[in-house]
């Protein structure tokens, strides 16, 4: 069925010894990047490379479905969770559990050394290969299609209830009830003329003043009466103190100080509103 | 027989109905429901009537008959039969029960007149009835024990009648409560005679366990067993040695209960117990030898007991108990006794019945004062009292011709009749029965005397005694009738005997070791002499009104021969060191070990809690470094390739 | 090249990916780790698969992709729904298990 033996081209170890050291390099990216949004793309260049390497492989199946699931919808995933969180929650990579940093590193290395270990020593069979693009070898995507729905077809069925089970399940979780009444644009009208005894404004307030000496909008606008008008000034600019009194002119001058003070119980926050 | 047979449930449905009807009928049944107590107490003797004439009309070989009602209990090998037994022996308690019973409830009507829970008392003697009536007509160990249990509580509710709570009260409550322990002791001897019985012979109902096929399988260890262990719940029952310091104190309970429940029927039980199971006694002669000792110990216990006691009601609950030691004995000598037992059981619960009713009309007239050096001179203000319990006098001391006589007779006849191999027996218990009947003939002249002899009054203050209303008499009359002729009607000719021989057996007849005129003489001779001894002490000389220190005898006498003494230290000071020791090693043992093993846990607790931090992260390193272990335990024991 | 290379090369990935979930705060991260976990297995049963000439190893790289797949869905709901509720996508703040 299958060809005895297999030779590994020359082509695919250049591509191995290529792909690899990038792959463990991006792969470690994953352990000391500061922002998770550079170790998700770390972790898409590992799952690129992953699926040139199935292909490589004879797995040209896998290699697009490792494209098409993993990058196309599983990093997306990650990304659009990230965006949600924060792109720019950066991890701090200080340690706060004592000794955490000295296992993990511990239990990694030990990882490694018993996995290799264990594959360097181990004897394999000869590699035997499955036969590479040949249409009646065992690679190609309709034979795996033969497996998949032959002999696994249960397993299929299976993992499909899985996925449409993790699919509600996952609405299920974020789903949030709604705790308060939908705002509308009539009840926000509504609410404002309810206010109106409060001494809210119902138009738009005044525009601070223009004047030939400054156009900016620190100035308070003066009335048809010449009194100034608090309001017309920015509430975070009169908060802050940076708010300028209005120039001297023929209208009445009030002071500043006194206006301010007669006014300022009128409640100014609808401005933002 | 067969077509009246089906009435004799009701023998115990009614009463057990009007108990019933006055128990949860509440206030609405007060106005006329001790009339309804004396109804259901007399349709249950008409019933028992009817029954009786028409046994007395049935061949001898046909009279006993058992009656089944249902299937009781089936649960594996045990099938237990509900149903009633009616031969001469039950039917004469029946008769008993019911006859006196009702006269009384007739008597209670007046007694209790002024009582406001008079409802509850007709409620609980007709529960009692009902119990008795159970107990008497079973057919099976197992519903004889449930109309055992019932009178037992019917009796512990009437004695405790008048615990109203308060302290003056404690007396009642005190003494209910002794009656019902003490009764609990015999209780657990029928309940042990029932298992050994059942263990021995697979059923309890009469009809098997009685029967000579069954018994010739009891080995005589086996009989011995359950002869003592009946003959430990007949003493509870029937206030026998060494089980009898609660009757006395029973007599805190309202006089007609005393005279019903603790001297006519209920005390009677235990003889009724030794009679119905004769058969197995006569298989097993050590507890035949038992039963009469303790009917000899109890007859002069009680005898003594009752020259000293003052209280009027104390001095005849001693006789009552005395009486039953003669009844106990003469069920203990075999065949020969058996039918004088039940005889003396009928004639005693009729003059002891007499007698306890006219101590509650004297009590009645004397305002409630039972001390008997405050009585005296009565005969002339309660001449219906005086002349029935003279009658009653005359019985118990066994006058021929009067009712006692007939009675007790035959027992120290039976007494006297020689066991083989024991000669010593006819003596010693002979005369123990004589001498019973002198001590008997002393204190109850002496009784009799100091209440309503002499000259001069010892009352207290304004008293003006009279006689009580009919309703207090007429029974008193129909009692002293009873006490008077009944012996003479059924001893002549042997009738009693030949009625209940169906039921017991014919006794061969023997000869006692003294002819029968030297016997029934020097008895005769031995009664007048403690007659006419206290009618000289009581009688012709001044009664003082405060009780003299007296001998030694006197005085431990008074105090019922130390019983309750001896009880405390015998029983209940080695029973509360028991229990201390237990709840000390409780404490310190069992409790302290108990609590070390929490101890031990929450320890291992505190230390294993510091694993749980609460940080994913240290779990999953543990769970890495766990796969880590495996994998190096696995490649060291493997060995580097070695799957190969 | 010995073919045996690439599973030593999935063997230090899947020993990266395990460090990543024990070192890393960010619940996404360690997320990451998982899933870069998975794909080293899955890059030793395509090896295996080629090396025995035997599908069945890609089979079940298949479904190791799918379950993955779905297990991303649920971990990531969960981890937006304590976000939500505790403004943190920091492993160890949930720590309410604590003995």
């Amino acid at each position: 069925m299958t060809p005895a033996g297999l030779e590994i081209s020359g082509g695919e170890t250049v591509l191995f010894w290529v792909i690899a050291p990038l792959m463990v390099l991006a792969a470690l990216g994953l352990l000391f990047v500061k922002r998770a949004v550079h170790a998700a793309m770390c972790l898409v260049f590992v799952m690129v490379s992953m699926a040139i390497l199935y292909i490589a492989q004879e797995a040209p199946f896998l290699g697009v479905v490792q494209v098409v699931v993993y990058t196309g919808a599983v990093m997306m995933l990650f990304l659009f969770v990230l965006m949600l969180v924060g792109v720019d929650a950066s991890d701090s990579l200080t340690e706060t559990i004592r000794g955490q940093r000295w296992i993990g590193v511990l239990i990694g290395i030990g990882l490694a050394v018993i996995l290799g270990g264990v594959v360097a020593n181990a004897t394999f069979p000869p590699a035997a290969g499955l036969g590479g693009g040949d249409p009646g070898g065992v690679a190609n995507p309709q034979a795996l299609a033969r497996v998949l729905f032959g002999d696994y077809v249960l397993a299929m069925e299976a993992v499909g209830v899985l996925l449409v089970t993790a699919a509600v399940g996952a609405l299920v979780l974020t789903h949030r009830r709604r705790l308060t009444p939908k705002q509308t644009q009539e009840s926000v009208a509504d609410r404002r003329i309810k206010a109106l005894p409060d001494g809210v404004v119902l138009t738009p307030l005044p525009p601070p003043g223009v004047y030939a000496r400054s156009n900016a909008m620190d100035t308070p606008a003066l009335g048809p009466d010449g009194e100034q008008v608090p309001q017309s000034v920015s509430r975070v600019l009169r908060i802050r103190g940076q708010e300028r009194p209005a120039p001297e002119g023929p209208a009445v001058v009030v002071s500043t100080s006194s206006t301010r003070g007669a006014t300022s119980s009128t409640p100014e926050s609808e401005r933002d509103a | 027989m067969n077509d009246v047979i089906g009435l004799a449930p009701w023998l115990i449905g009614i009463p057990l109905i009007g108990a019933a009807i006055l128990l949860l009928g509440g206030k609405a049944t007060d106005r006329w429901g001790h009339w309804l107590g004396v109804a259901a107490s007399a349709a249950s003797g008409v019933i028992g009537f009817i029954l009786m004439f028409r046994m007395i009309g049935t061949p001898a070989e046909e009279r006993s008959v058992d009656h089944h009602l249902w299937t009781w209990l089936s649960a594996g090998g045990l099938d237990v039969d509900l149903g009633l037994r009616l031969d001469p022996l039950s039917l004469v308690f029946v008769m008993l029960v019911t006859f006196v019973g009702t006269l009384i409830h007739v008597y209670s009507v007046a007694y209790m007149d002024h009582d406001p829970h008079r409802r509850r008392f007709f409620a609980y003697l007709n529960l009692f009835v009902a119990a008795m009536l159970t107990l008497v007509l079973a057919d099976s160990y197992l519903l004889l024990f449930v109309g055992w249990e019932g009178v037992g509580l019917a009796s512990y509710l009437l004695i405790g009648f008048w615990d109203t709570g308060r302290p003056s009260a404690r007396e009642n409550a005190v003494a209910a409560k002794k009656a019902f322990v003490m009764n609990r002791i015999g209780d657990m001897g029928l309940i042990a005679a029932m298992a050994l019985l059942f263990a021995g012979t697979g059923a309890l109902d009469f009809a098997t366990t009685l029967s000579d096929d069954t018994l010739g399988s009891l080995s005589e260890g086996t009989a011995t067993a359950i002869g003592l262990c009946l003959l430990l719940a007949a003493c509870g029952k029937s206030a026998q040695f060494p089980l009898q310091a609660w009757l006395g104190d029973a007599m805190a309970g309202p006089t007609p209960v005393s005279a019903l429940i603790h001297a006519a029927t209920m005390v009677t039980a235990g003889v009724y117990l030794m009679v119905r199971s004769g058969p197995i006694l006569e298989a097993a002669p050590t507890a035949q030898l038992v039963v009469v000792i303790v009917g000899a110990v109890t007859l002069l216990f009680g005898a003594v007991v009752g020259t000293a006691k003052d209280d009027i009601k104390k001095a005849l609950a001693a006789s009552t108990m005395s009486q039953i030691g003669y009844m106990m004995l003469a069920a203990g000598l075999g065949p020969a006794g058996y039918a004088f037992a039940i005889f003396h059981l009928l004639t005693h619960g009729f003059f002891k019945a007499g007698l306890f009713l006219g101590a509650g009309s004297v009590m009645h007239a004397m305002g409630d004062q039972t001390d008997m050096r405050r009585f005296g001179g009565l005969s002339r203000f309660l001449p219906i009292t005086w002349i029935t319990m003279g009658l009653g006098w005359l019985a118990i001391l066994g006058i021929p011709p009067f009712s006692g006589f007939w009675s007790k007779d035959g027992i120290i006849e039976a007494a006297f009749i020689p066991v083989e191999g024991q000669p010593w027996r006819a003596w010693v218990f002979g005369t123990v029965a004589v001498l019973g009947a002198g001590i008997t003939a002393f204190y109850m002249t002496r009784l009799f005397f100091m209440t309503f002899g002499g000259r001069r009054p010892r009352w207290t203050e304004n008293q003006h005694p009279h006689e009580g209303s009919p309703l207090m008499w007429w029974p008193l009359v129909f009692l002293g009738v009873g006490s008077a002729a009944l012996g003479l009607v059924l001893g002549v000719g042997g009738t009693f005997v030949t009625w209940l021989e169906p039921v017991v057996g014919h006794a061969e007849h023997h000869e006692p070791v003294l002819p029968v005129p030297v016997i029934i003489t020097s008895t005769l001779v031995v009664v007048v002499l403690g007659a006419l001894l206290a009618f000289r002490m009581y009688a012709m000389s001044l009664v003082p009104e405060e009780a003299p220190r007296g001998s030694f005898l006197t005085r431990a006498a008074r105090r019922d021969l130390y019983q309750d003494a001896a009880n405390e230290t015998l029983v209940l000071k080695p029973a509360h060191g028991v229990a201390r020791l237990l709840q000390v090693g409780d404490r310190d043992v069992v409790d302290r070990g108990w609590s070390l093993l929490p101890q031990v846990l929450s320890w291992f607790g505190a230390v294993f809690r510091k694993a749980q931090s609460g940080y994913v992260r240290s779990y999953a390193a543990g769970m890495a470094g766990g796969v880590l272990v495996i994998a190096v335990v696995a490649w060291l024991v493997v060995g580097l390739g070695g799957a190969q | 090249m010995d073919i045996t290379n690439y599973v030593v090369l999935a063997a230090v990935l899947f020993a990266i990916g395990a460090t990543t979930v024990l070192l890393r705060r960010n619940a996404i991260v360690v997320f990451m780790g998982v899933e870069l976990m998975l794909n080293a297995t899955n890059l030793a049963f395509v090896t295996f698969a080629r090396m025995h000439g035997d599908l069945t190893g890609q089979v079940l790289a298949f479904f190791v992709m799918v379950v993955a797949a779905a297990e991303v869905v649920v971990g990531l709901a969960i981890i937006v729904t304590i976000f939500r509720t505790r403004r943190s996508a920091s492993v160890d703040d949930v720590n309410l298990l604590r003995g």
